[in-house]
């Protein structure tokens, strides 16, 4: 599954991080998951704790917090919320360009 | 509410907590995307194509919509006046590579192993090790799979999606992400629309509700109708990529 490939990317990060930041344990990870973004927050959750051992977020809590999806409609521009790529503008039926929640982005880290 | 900065962390899910080590914490904002790196590989990739005017192609389909078969033919109608390259991805086997080099064009093989998408530091080595040379022409059929290779970029100059008649013609709703990120639909197996309860129209439909921009195209490699069209296509978009003198 794909999430197991991002939770290496993030630690790939986190060790990028901590050289740069110096710091050697991390304690808490504050990840965005937007809900437009292809990530199932729980496979997520159940691969960092399959593969944080013997890294420097072992000790670590992941915390998720879910993103809405929002849409900018091209024909009228209002906004609205969306949950898919897949779905028109609930006003006049036009095309939605998407404007958030398609993230999967490390907010901030608590380190020591 | 976290209980170090006190945002608010509503709706949010957490692993399992183990005491921490007792040291002074601090915060550090990072706000840095997952798919950070592979993001920087395609970027690599992409850059090293522009240079060398290289169309690159990253074919996505369901397993057996009818990738490689098309990938062969394609081989074998354009290998004289086009060099055509092909970097395979599957989670094991070399099956399709074999098949592809059987038909006269150079191919890498990629095993992913547990990963369900081909991700763009290991297409570039696939570059590498296939020697890629101005004005070359690489295809890289993905891991069958409609929902994981739509995040991961590769460098290509856009994702060509095929979806086969014997499949849902709803698929594009279902699988929005890849039929939105794809710059062209390839309808496959048509010789078969007599035979399956697939309303083409339909299908066409939904994908442009999904992405109004796609391009369409409909063939069958065994029939070979739409073929000619397809070649065209590739000719186009071959156009669109400039050699750097």
């Amino acid at each position: 599954m794909h999430e197991l490939s991002l939770c290496e990317n993030m630690l790939s990060l986190l060790e990028e991080s901590a050289q740069q930041e110096q710091f050697s344990q991390v304690l808490v990870i504050h990840l965005l998951v937007g809900e437009l973004s292809c990530v199932e927050p729980e496979a997520l959750l159940f691969c960092f704790d399959a593969i944080k051992n013997n890294t420097l977020a072992e000790t670590a809590q992941l915390v998720i917090e879910n993103v809405p999806g929002r849409a900018q409609c091209q024909a009228c521009a209002i906004e609205l919320k969306v949950h898919s790529f897949a779905e028109c503008c609930s006003a006049c039926g036009g095309i939605l360009d998407v404007v958030a929640g398609d993230q999967i982005q490390i907010k901030f880290l608590e380190v020591c | 509410m976290c209980s170090v900065c006190g945002c608010e962390t509503s709706d949010s899910l957490t692993s399992s907590f183990v005491q921490p080590v007792q040291k002074e914490p601090r915060l550090i904002h990072l706000e840095k995307n997952l798919l950070e790196k592979n993001n920087f590989y395609a970027e690599c990739n992409r850059a090293r194509l522009n240079e060398e005017g290289i169309l690159a192609l990253n074919f996505v389909s369901s397993p057996g919509a009818g990738k490689t078969t098309l990938l062969v033919k394609t081989i074998e109608a354009l290998q004289a006046k086009q060099v055509i390259k092909v970097v395979e991805g599957d989670q094991q086997s070399a099956r399709d590579a074999d098949k592809i080099r059987a038909s006269g064009a150079p191919a890498v093989q990629i095993n992913t192993g547990k990963g369900c998408h081909l991700e763009a530091q290991s297409v570039g080595k696939a570059f590498d090790e296939l020697q890629l040379a101005p004005a070359d022409w690489v295809f890289i059929e993905n891991v069958g799979n409609l929902v994981c290779p739509a995040e991961f970029d590769l460098g290509e100059l856009c994702k060509v999606v095929i979806l086969s008649v014997t499949e849902g013609d709803d698929k594009a709703l279902k699988y929005p992400h890849i039929f939105r990120a794809a710059k062209l639909l390839l309808i496959s197996k048509i010789d078969l629309l007599p035979y399956v309860d697939f309303d083409l129209q339909a299908c066409i439909a939904y994908a442009r509700q999904v992405n109004p921009a796609i391009e369409i195209l409909t063939l069958s490699s065994k029939s070979a109708e739409g073929l000619e069209r397809w070649f065209d296509w590739l000719f186009q978009q071959s156009q669109q990529v400039h050699v750097v003198e």
